[in-house]
């Protein structure tokens, strides 16, 4: 029985790159999305999700199905998008958000006109909306991915220190180093390369989901940031692994799956979380000495 | 004596309109000058521009083998997210990050040095607090830990004693006079006259033009502070340009 619902699916192979994927994602995805918590750009991501949409239409208009090709035009548009908006509300006077907000309503409008006048096969686009069904994914997707993520998780320890400082104290780091700047750009990069990953695996409108979802899972149990960042990783971990098996034996979608299995942990987290939960809220227990 | 810092014809401001004018003179090397002025009279603007923060509408400062980015600034508001997860601790030891940069390692030298400073201003024990748990006077106390590790030869401190309570500013102004003593140069914005005439030696009353400046008897005067007040008018949306010769 158990080794029906457990062993039984990574017999095919399309489901252990699945697995694999999921894997390499949660590592990466993780940390980036308790930075986007902490620099409260958890919408900014959302937002970005649906940025780098229009670059993949292009590729795919491109070269047809191919994984590389919607890769790189998500990844030009997305980059594009990040770096303008980044660039803008850094230079001028215009706060991130709305920055952010002006560059996607222009990426998203650009990319409906470049569709519908090649039109093209919507079958195809909601395939990319909700990621493959049953956690069958092919090895070009997982190339993929394999290097984004490591591409990610390498370049997010190098900028480790300066952007937690940009994020807890911008104008102290501003005194001491121009490195906040530089900073803050490969994060939204990474952020970009996160969000292409997530869409291979999990669709372009939920791959955001294994980004933001286990950040704020992890805000309810600790108050400290590398504490915070391995609970992330951990709970994208669970929630993919968990996620994957839900969609092989249900026959569903991926991205809605795993998404599922993190909301789960995010509800539970609600409720029960150390820091802020809501039964330590309402039953806090007799107050202490001092 | 040589000076730290010159100002030729210096006019700092914002979108053109200046909120220091036409400042000429020297901070001396190792001086403890206290800046005094009405709200508005470009205390923190001129501040931003030593730290390099903002760059002047004319003229020009001078610092004299210091960067901008080697000098302390404590702002009048910090922009810190008191909401994020980090302790006591690493907030002050990123006053280290002048020597250790962005992947250097923190030694056990430098743990002592970190421990010391936190020692010094009075938060042992609370090094694994988050800062979010910390009181106005004990975040103070936080910052100024940073700067002691920051070890700089140039210290701005904007309006550092303001709404913390006695003992607070009484401990923390000991750390100022105790930098005055090591000979940096030390600048600090206050509003309290009674606690300039007592402590600083030097002071500077701004007007958005320098009202009087030099030894603080002589400037902090009936006069003077009168004159400052007047001087101090609003801005105006419909300026003309301003007409004094560059470089004069």
């Amino acid at each position: 029985m158990l080794s029906h619902i457990f062993l039984e699916p990574f017999r095919d192979e399309a489901v252990r790159h699945s697995l694999v994927a999921i894997l390499a994602l949660a590592l990466s995805a993780g940390p980036v999305g308790v930075f986007l918590m902490l620099r409260r750009m958890s919408l900014v991501g959302d937002a970005m999700s649906h940025a780098i949409l229009p670059g993949v239409a292009i590729g795919f208009l491109a070269a047809g199905l191919n994984v590389f090709a919607m890769t790189f035009g998500g990844l030009t548009a997305g980059l594009l998008i990040a770096l303008l908006a980044g660039a803008v509300s850094r230079a001028t006077a215009l706060q991130e958000d709305a920055s952010f907000a002006v560059f996607l309503l222009l990426s998203l409008a650009l990319g409906v006109v470049i569709v519908t006048i090649n039109g093209i096969d919507v079958e195809h686009l909601m395939e990319f909306l909700f990621g493959e069904t049953a956690a069958k994914m092919n090895a070009d997707k997982l190339l993929v991915i394999a290097i984004n993520t490591t591409i990610s998780t390498i370049a997010l320890a190098l900028v480790y220190r300066p952007l937690t400082l940009d994020c807890v104290d911008p104008g102290f780091l501003r005194s001491v180093s121009r490195a906040g700047g530089i900073a803050h750009l490969t994060f939204l990069g990474l952020l970009v390369l996160n969000l292409i990953s997530g869409f291979h695996a999990l669709g372009t409108l939920l791959g955001v989901g294994i980004i933001v979802i286990p950040a704020a899972v992890a805000r309810f149990w600790t108050r400290d940031i590398s504490a915070m960042i391995v609970l992330a990783m951990a709970s994208a971990l669970l929630a993919g692994v968990a996620g994957l098996l839900f969609a092989f034996h249900a026959g569903i979608p991926s991205g809605p799956a795993v998404t599922l299995v993190a909301g789960v942990l995010y509800v539970g987290s609600i409720l029960f979380g150390r820091i802020g939960g809501l039964i330590w809220r309402l039953f806090p227990g007799r107050h202490l000495e001092a | 004596m040589s000076a730290q810092l010159n100002f030729r014809n210096l006019t700092l401001g914002y979108d053109r309109h200046p909120a220091v004018h036409h400042l000429d003179g020297a901070i001396e090397l190792g001086s403890l000058t206290a800046v005094v002025g009405p709200n508005g009279a470009g205390k923190s603007t001129l501040f931003k521009g030593v730290v390099g923060a903002i760059k002047p509408l004319a003229g020009r400062i001078e610092r004299h083998g210091v960067l901008p980015q080697e000098i302390a600034y404590l702002p009048q508001v910090a922009e810190i997210d008191r909401s994020f997860p980090i302790n006591v601790y690493d907030m002050v030891a990123m006053g280290l990050w002048r020597r250790a940069g962005l992947f250097g390692g923190i030694g056990r030298k430098q743990r002592d040095t970190v421990e010391a400073a936190i020692a010094t201003v009075g938060l042992t024990g609370f090094e694994d607090r988050a800062i979010g748990t910390l009181s106005g006077g004990q975040m103070q106390r936080m910052l100024f830990a940073r700067l002691l590790l920051q070890d700089a030869r140039v210290i701005v401190l904007d309006e550092p004693f303001n709404a913390i309570d006695a003992k607070s500013s009484a401990d923390l102004l000991a750390l100022v006079q105790h930098w005055h003593h090591e000979k940096r140069t030390v600048l600090a914005a206050l509003h309290d006259l009674d606690l300039v005439r007592a402590n600083f030696p030097q002071a500077l009353l701004l007007a958005r033009a320098p009202v009087a400046w030099g030894a603080t008897a002589d400037v902090l005067t009936a006069d003077n502070i009168a004159k400052a007040r007047r001087m101090c008018e609003a801005f105006d949306e419909q300026a003309e340009a301003c007409v004094v010769a560059e470089g004069v």
